[in-house]
This record gives C-alpha cells, structure tokens and sequence, in this order.
C-alpha cells in the first residue's frame, strides 16, 4: 500500500466572493509519508476538519497543491477525485454518516457498488469486515437500532470496504465513553500494523497521547504551530 | 466482457439501491404515484375514449354511401323528390341512387329523440318496429310489446315491437326506431315519391369529385356531401369533444405538474444529506443521477402502466362512465355499449413521454445540483 501526501501552500477560502472571506486553512505545507498514524490536534475552528476534507479530497483547495505520490490532484475533475474517495481513501465521519433505513451489511457494501463487483464476493468482504471489528452478529440490523460503539464501527467497515490506503477518520472518540475510545485506538493499531496511513483529527488527549500515534500536527488559525514525532519505532 | 459484467453488476446495485430508498420514504413515492396515476389515467381515458369513437365512427361511415345528396330550399334542408333520382342515375360513375327516409321524434315520456328510419331493405312489416337497446331500456319496453305515438295528424299510432337491436352493434343504434316505408310516410306526411335525401353510390373512389360537381351542375338546388366530409366533421367533433373534456382537466394537469415539480424537486434535507454521504464514500456524480433516474423512471413507468391500464378498463370494459356524458352526449339516450379497443400507439406513445420525460427532467435537476457540488457538508 502507497499513498504519500503532500500539501504545498494549501489554503482554503469560504465565502470568497463575499466581503467577510475567511480562510479556514491558511498556508499549509505538510508532508504525510505512507503509513502510521497522524494526529490532527489543535482548538475548535482550528481547520482540522477542513485540513481533512482536502486532503480526502472532499473538497478542492482554494490555492495551494495537494499530491498523492508526486501526482498533483488538486485540480482532477470529479470523476477522478470520487475514484480517490472511493479506493485511497476510507472516511470515518464524525457523525459516522450512516443511511438511515438500510442495514448494517448495506451500509458497508455501498462504496463498491459504483464499481460493481460479484455480489456474493462484496456480501461476503462486508461481512468478514464487520466480523473482524466484532459486529458481525449486528450485520442484518438497521443502522438507527445501533449504539454509539456499534455505528463507529459500522463506518469503520464501511471505510475499509474498498481496501483504501488511508483511513481519515475526524474526532473518532468524540461520541465514545473511555471504554469505547480505547477499543477504537486498538482497531487503529492494527490497521497501521497492516500497513495502512491514517488520519485523525481530534481534541481527546486520550488520542493524542496515546502509544499508537506517531505523529501530533497541532494547528491553530488554519496554519500548522506544532509538529512532532511522537513514537520512535518504525511503523507496519 | 468483464467491463460489461460489471456495468451491468453497478447497475444492479443502484437499482437494488433505489428500490431500498423508495421503501424507506413509502408514503411519499405512493402519495406520488396516486397522483400521478390518476392524472395518466384521466388523459389515457380521454385518449382511449376519443380514439373508440373515432374508429366506431369511422366503421359506420365505411358502410356510408359515398356521397349523400340533399335538396335546399332557401337554404335549409327539404324533402327531395323521386324525378332527382331520375336525373342522378344518368349520371355516369353513379351506380345506384336510393332514396332514404330518416327523422327525428321527440318522446315527451322519456324526454328524448328517438332516430325513425326506414331500412334500406323492405324487411319490416308496417304496424311493427324494431327499436334500438338504449331506447328499449328508456322505455322499458321488450319484444311483443307495444308503442305508440302521434304523427304529424295528432293521430295515435301504434307499433308492436318486433325485436331490439343488440347491445354492442354500435354508437348510432341506441336510440334507432325502425319502421316500414308506409307507416314513416303516414306518421311524418311525407308523400309518396319524397325522400329525407338520395344516397349515391360511387365505386370509383376518383370520381367522387367529379359526381359531386356534376350533380352540383344538373341539380342547382341540391347539396351533396361527401363521406370523407363527414368523417372530417366526426374527427372534429371528438376532437373538440376531447378537448371540451381536456380544458377543464388542463387546470388539474397544470396543478399536477406544479406539485409533481415541488414533490421531486424539492430535495428533502434527507436527502440531500444522503446525497453528500454517498458522494463522500465515492459514488460519482454519475452513479448518484443514475439512481435517481432510476427511482424517477420507476415511478413515472408504475404510474403510466398503472394509469393506462385503469383506463383500458374504465373505457373499454365499463364504457367509460366518467367520461360518456360528456363525450357522446348527441342523444340523450346514452348507448350501453362496449367500445372495441381501439389504441393509437402514436397517441399511446406521446403520452408516455409527455409524463414520463417531465417528471424525470424534474427529479434529475435539483439532484444533479446536489451531486455536483463537494461533499465536504457531510463533514459537518
Ligand atoms: N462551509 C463553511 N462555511 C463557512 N465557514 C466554514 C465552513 N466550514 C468551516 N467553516 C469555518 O472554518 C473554520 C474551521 O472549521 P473546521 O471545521 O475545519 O475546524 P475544526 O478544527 O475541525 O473545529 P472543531 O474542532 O470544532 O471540529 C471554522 O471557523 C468554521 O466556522
Ligand atoms: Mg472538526
């Protein structure tokens, strides 16, 4: 699994062609390697969130380059970054954003569809998905009948239904009790040692401090104040 | 072939996909199909209906003599005499003229006309008739039974029902009276040797014209008409029927239209969310207006096969008793009978896409203003 970032100069706007701009992401130079886990950490309003939605690439930078193994994909068209969503990068959302309505197993299996694989092969990867983060038995339920924990990990599944190399997960503890956080953080830990790159956002010094994070990018008013190696050992 | 596999495997998913979000919002997509069924349904009536009496109207004239020949008298329509036919049948191209009797008598009991017609063969005996099946009903009368009415003398005259004509033996029957030769002279005062008006008839379907200005030219005071006039006037007449029908319904269709504009392009927040969320994880715009064209084609096909196919049934297997009053209504004696279907898979065609093709423009564009921008709102 590949997929260095790179962010060269991002900046991001809103409310451009209005009087009172404001840039959420002001002049960001970082440099994510394949693999481990970064924290994004910093005060409310800091531009974490926004930070995460470019480099997943939700939305464009408003100035600046955005690279993905020396390929600039700031400036793709749409089809181009929704193939991205789909296959290099995974979400977690804060709010889990899970459809109302469908199943625990749809939910999962619904970032494949557009690629249209066997339908027994996909059924099959969702459910040994959701097995592997121990909700398995939960499969058939409606995703409105699921506790807190239940849904993280419903969206964690989903987010990996793909096989994507980086997992952007933003305040992934922020609706978890300390039980919840830590169970969270050990499926994070395995996802490194598979090799994986992720990348959360969050104010939870349970996150921040924890052993698994190798990395503590602390931003403030758009721009990066604080960037440290916070693990010494080599990651995967 | 595995391109293709998999193109076919997407679009199975995102219809398995719509079929699932229907369900999910159930009361909404069957309030709209209710809607929207009804209004297929009450244009495929009058589609239906209008093309039923075309064709039953078209196979009646096709029995019709080619050309029917009238005599004015200051301008209105006379009795015209034997020595007119005389002078026809030299004509060339005319192979027969026969001279018919027909009219009308008001019944004050039912409180319509009945049509008094001689037959072209000698076949009913004077004192009898045989009567058309809406005027039987009217009068609540059957075979053996006897009805009697005053002529042009006052005098009362009776006539001993000799049989009814069958239900479904057309449009002009319902309300036929049919008597002998002498009886409709007496009863009318039509001497003998006058006619109602002169049938002609023309083998040779080119010289129709030329017959009808040749006649026009030996007798000065005559009025042919034409068969293919007639079918002109019958098309107009539904025609304007229909549309009598349809420009009161024209307010009931804006209004549809404008709700079925609200109900699909209103995005609910719901699903404008959801749009975002499937955007997020990595559907293209594409595979978000795919579903939703699926979901706009579902319903709008549900609708139009469900629409179209009540109103095969209410015109062609209930005679259309939503409509018949107003479509048919020359008699007061409505014919009960069954139209034969008769479709125009033109008509039928437009139809479709004039419901069809709105509805999906309209569900298509709000969703693909939705699709399009980032989905960066489902971060929030
Ligand atoms: N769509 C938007 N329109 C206008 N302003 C926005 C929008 N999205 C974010 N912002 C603003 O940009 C700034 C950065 O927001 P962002 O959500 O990235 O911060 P954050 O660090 O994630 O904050 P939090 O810790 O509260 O989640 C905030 O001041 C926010 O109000
Ligand atoms: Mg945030």
């Amino acid at each position: 699994m590949n997929a260095r970032v790179e962010l060269r100069g991002v900046r991001k706007a809103f409310h451009e062609d209005r009087p009172n701009v404001f840039w959420a992401v002001d002049g960001i130079d970082l440099v994510l390697p394949a693999g481990g886990v970064t924290v994004l950490a910093g005060p409310s309003g800091s531009g974490k969130t926004t930070l995460l939605t470019l480099i997943g690439c939700l939305a464009r930078p408003t100035e600046g380059r955005v690279r993905l193994d020396g390929r600039d994909i700031s400036g793709l068209p749409e089809p181009f970054l929704a193939a991205l969503r789909r296959q290099t990068f995974g979400f977690v959302f804060q709010r889990f954003n899970l459809i109302r309505g469908l199943t625990v197993l749809d939910n999962v299996m619904l970032p494949a569809y557009p690629l249209g694989p066997p339908h027994r092969a996909l059924t099959r990867r969702a459910n040994a998905a959701l097995e592997r983060l121990g909700i398995g038995h939960r499969a058939g339920a409606l995703v409105e009948s699921l506790s807190g924990g239940e849904a993280q990990r419903t969206a964690i599944a989903r987010a990996l239904i793909n096989d994507p190399a980086v997992l952007i997960a933003d305040e992934p503890t922020a609706n978890l009790d300390t039980a919840l956080s830590l169970a969270f953080l050990d499926i994070v830990s395995d996802l490194r040692a598979e090799g994986r790159t992720l990348l959360l956002s969050s104010h939870d010094p349970l996150v921040r401090e924890a052993s698994v994070v190798d990395r503590a990018v602390e931003l403030r008013d758009g721009r990066v104040v604080a960037d440290h190696e916070t693990r010494a050992e080599p990651a995967g | 072939m595995t391109e293709w596999r998999s193109t076919l495997a997407r679009q199975r998913y995102l219809l398995d996909f719509t079929v699932a979000a229907m369900k999910r919002r159930r009361a909404r997509n069957l309030g709209l199909l209710l809607v929207y069924g009804g209004m297929v349904f009450l244009l495929a009536s009058v589609l239906f209906y209008t093309g039923a009496l075309k064709h039953e109207a078209g196979l009646l004239l096709a029995e019709a003599p080619e050309i029917v020949v009238q005599r004015m008298v200051a301008g209105r329509h006379d009795l015209i005499p034997e020595t007119h036919a005389e002078t026809l049948r030299r004509i060339r191209g005319i192979r027969a003229v026969q001279g018919r009797l027909w009219g009308y008598h008001y019944d004050p009991v039912v409180r319509a006309n009945y049509t008094l017609l001689v037959p072209p063969s000698d076949d009913i005996a004077p004192g009898t008739t045989v009567i058309g099946p809406a005027l039987a009903r009217a009068r609540g009368a059957g075979i053996g039974d006897v009805l009697s009415f005053r002529g042009h003398d006052g005098a009362l005259r009776a006539f001993r029902i000799q049989a009814v004509l069958p239900q479904e033996s057309g449009l002009v029957s319902a309300d036929l009276f049919l008597v002998a030769e002498p009886d409709f002279r007496a009863l009318f005062g039509v001497p003998a040797g006058q006619y109602t008006d002169l049938a002609l008839r023309i083998p040779n379907a080119r010289e129709i014209q030329t017959v009808a200005e040749k006649v026009l030219e030996t007798l000065p005071d005559s009025r042919p008409i034409l068969r293919e006039e007639m079918l002109r006037t019958y098309d107009a007449v539904f025609d304007w029927r229909s549309a009598l029908v349809l420009l009161p319904l024209s307010g009931a269709l804006l209004a549809f239209a404008i709700l079925a504009w609200e109900k699909a392009s209103g995005l609910s927040a719901d699903e404008r969310r959801e749009i975002g969320i499937l955007k997020a994880v990595g559907w293209e715009t594409g595979d978000v207006l795919a579903m939703k064209l699926w979901e706009g084609g579902l319903l709008s096909l549900l609708a139009f096969l469900f629409g179209t196919a009540a109103a095969y049934w209410h015109v062609f297997g209930l005679s259309a008793p939503l409509l018949a009053p107003v479509m048919q209504g020359w008699s007061v004696l409505y014919p009960a009978f069954r139209l034969t279907p008769a479709i125009d898979a033109t008509q039928l065609l437009a139809l479709f896409f004039l419901t069809v093709l709105p509805y999906l423009a309209a569900t298509l564009v709000p969703v693909w203003r939705a699709a399009v921008t980032d989905p960066d709102e489902v971060m929030r």
